[in-house]
């Protein structure tokens, strides 16, 4: 039962983790909370709905479509609404609520494109049960965590390894210093976009296939849980969104067995708020010192 | 472009020139007054007055969410939580003990101020951000309570039978124009208690930490503490909001204040003009009587609000009424010399 209960849990966290990778990396580089990026999730979900199940195509050219067409999208924000406010140099708050903006438009066009009404997606990874000793796995749920077990290892390996990451790190340290070296930061920023839209795409498809609805709002939730995550992890740092998500599906998989149902979505935000109260830099936040 | 430039131009020099002539300017609010006084009684359908009911009712909303958002710079995206919480407290006040609106509204804002202590206490202590995600999830917190507490709040079939406010034994209806006027004396207060605290030395904290919060604690302002207030009252305020709202319609469930709402309030302040008072006014009477005037477009209404916070923070961030004053800056008698 208990071991059921963590796996359940480790499958949601780490599509959590994927939500939250999308927050931290936006944070790390521009000091701002992308409001967009749930409503963004919802959309990748709903792209890879459009090609499985209207147009019939398997899964896998789902999540390639859902991948480049959402990644895309987070490079649109960027580029449309959010690059001409670094331009002006306005405020943060400006910023801010451009992101809540994108993110009510987007949702509401999902709403009027697709209704609001929940609708049915295709399970994935179906091949029955897997058992290992005592314990019986889903192969959805084993399908789920080896994905994106692997995305993130690819995420990670580009953030540390490769040339663009490098540029990414460098810009989340000094940006301005970070141009004088050359770095081309607007277009870092929407390869960051980029990356965070696409991991937002292939959280949304695993996340409808693993509960078979999906729905235009979903990305409300979702979003904020992930934030929760982002921030108990410490934001924009990588492997504490990993571990925060977790965390986090962790603390929902067992809050709903014995809280109950109703207190499934309420759990992530009293997390948030316990983080918030006792270490609002979260678990491996460095302590930020403002420099005038 | 240059066209649209001199057109925002003319528009600031008008409201520049009503800023300098004190004058003008009273005798407008006079006008506007009365205007707002004789509304009811020139025959108009008990539609229109509910339309401008509500356009009172927002401006209300409208004010308070400013207070925190557009005096003090931290965004709430949770407002319509602290309604929901005014609303129901009220509404449980009035259904199960009997109290009058006046009465039963008081507790509304003294629960909606609690609740805004408890959510603003630990998050305002850091950057802004952290806020607005905690009025996010407030927000579906409280949607969440009232649709899982049966015991209290009935559940998703919200609470019903709530009377209509009674002063001195006259029932106030929309028919009787009692509705629209009491909201516009709400209104009144709700402005006037803002104009005041802006006034004070308490509003001026407020705007320094809205301009630089670095700088504001530097000049000794106790940041988080001026923070947690402006946060306090502006719920306060929003809890009236949402009791003159249950006594009106005189049913609430928990979709009555959702998530569209906070964007609502929040597109008011913005288009009207962050740290205004007029643009207020302006951006409630906009918004409200959109969705009335444009029956075809109010299916994609959402969108527009949606778009209304992209297109002015990118063109006109500061509001259709925001903005810097361009009056020259006047010195406090008793200083002397040449300082220009």
């Amino acid at each position: 039962m208990i071991s059921q209960l963590i796996f359940d849990g480790l499958t949601l966290g780490m599509v959590y983790a994927l939500v939250a990778v999308g927050y931290s990396l936006v944070f790390g580089i521009l000091r701002l909370v992308n409001f967009s990026h749930g409503s963004v999730y919802a959309f990748g979900a709903h792209i890879a709905m459009v090609v499985v199940v209207t147009m019939g195509y398997g899964l896998i050219w789902g999540l390639c479509a859902s991948i480049i067409v959402t990644g895309l999208l987070g490079v649109a924000i960027d580029k449309i609404s959010l690059e001409p406010l670094r331009k002006k140099k306005s405020k943060q708050i400006s910023a801010l609520i451009t992101t809540i903006g994108i993110s009510y438009i987007i949702q509401n066009s999902l709403m009027i494109i697709f209704g609001s009404e929940s609708k049915w997606f295709p399970k994935i990874f179906d091949l029955g049960i897997i058992k290992i000793g005592s314990v019986s796995l889903k192969s959805t749920q084993v399908g789920i965590f080896l994905t994106s077990l692997a995305l993130l290892l690819i995420l990670s390996y580009v953030i540390h390894y490769t040339k663009i990451g490098l540029a990414m790190r460098a810009i989340e340290q000094n940006s301005k210093a970070a141009s004088l070296m050359g770095i081309d930061v607007n277009q870092v920023v929407s390869f960051t976009f980029f990356l965070g839209g696409a991991s937002a795409a292939i959280a949304g498809t695993l996340i409808s296939g693993y509960y078979q609805v999906i729905n235009p709002q979903m990305g409300f939730i979702v979003g904020l849980k992930a934030f929760s995550a982002a921030v108990l992890g410490g934001i924009g740092i990588l492997h504490g969104a990993v571990v925060g998500g977790v965390l986090v599906g962790l603390s929902e998989s067992f809050a709903a067995n014995y809280l109950g149902g109703g207190y499934r979505d309420a759990i992530a935000f009293l997390i948030l708020i316990i983080v918030l109260i006792l270490k609002p830099t979260g678990l491996f936040g460095k302590k930020h010192i403002e420099k005038v | 472009m240059k066209k649209e430039n001199k057109k925002t131009n003319i528009m600031d020099n008008f409201v520049d020139q009503i800023n300098q002539n004190k004058k003008l300017k009273y005798a407008l609010i006079c006008l506007l007054l009365c205007v707002a006084i004789a509304l009811p009684k020139i025959g108009l359908s008990s539609f229109i007055i509910r339309v401008f009911t509500m356009i009172a009712l927002y401006a209300i909303l409208g004010l308070s969410l400013n207070l925190i958002t557009g005096y003090t710079g931290q965004v709430s995206i949770g407002h319509a939580g602290f309604c929901a919480i005014g609303g129901y407290t009220s509404a449980l006040l009035n259904v199960h003990f009997g109290m009058t609106f006046i009465f039963s509204a008081i507790c509304a804002m003294i629960v909606a101020g609690i609740l805004g202590l408890l959510i603003g206490a630990p998050t305002l202590r850091l950057s802004g951000t952290y806020l607005t995600i905690a009025t996010l999830g407030f927000g579906e917190i409280v949607r969440m309570m009232a649709l899982n507490w049966d015991w209290l709040t009935g559940g998703a079939l919200g609470v019903s039978g709530i009377t209509r406010p009674v002063i001195f034994g006259f029932e106030l209806t929309t028919f009787n124009g009692g509705l629209y006027y009491l909201v516009l004396v709400l209104l009144l207060l709700v402005s006037l208690a803002i104009y005041m605290i802006i006034r004070s030395k308490m509003g001026r904290a407020f705007m320094a930490i809205r301009d630089d919060e670095l700088a504001a604690t530097l000049m000794g302002i106790n940041t988080t503490r001026y923070k947690i207030t402006s946060f306090v009252i502006s719920a306060m305020l929003t809890g009236l909001g949402g009791a003159f709202y249950v006594h009106m319609v005189r049913f609430i469930d928990p979709n009555t204040f959702n998530f569209d709402i906070s964007i609502l309030i929040i597109s008011i302040v913005i288009l009207g003009g962050m740290g205004t008072m007029k643009g207020i006014y302006l951006g409630a009477a906009l918004l409200i009587s959109f969705p009335e005037c444009l029956r075809f477009a109010s299916e994609y209404r959402f969108i527009i609000y949606g778009l209304i916070l992209v297109l002015m923070m990118r063109f006109k961030p500061e509001g259709i009424l925001g903005g810097q004053s361009k009056k020259p800056y006047k010195m406090p008698s008793g200083i002397e010399g040449d300082y220009q």
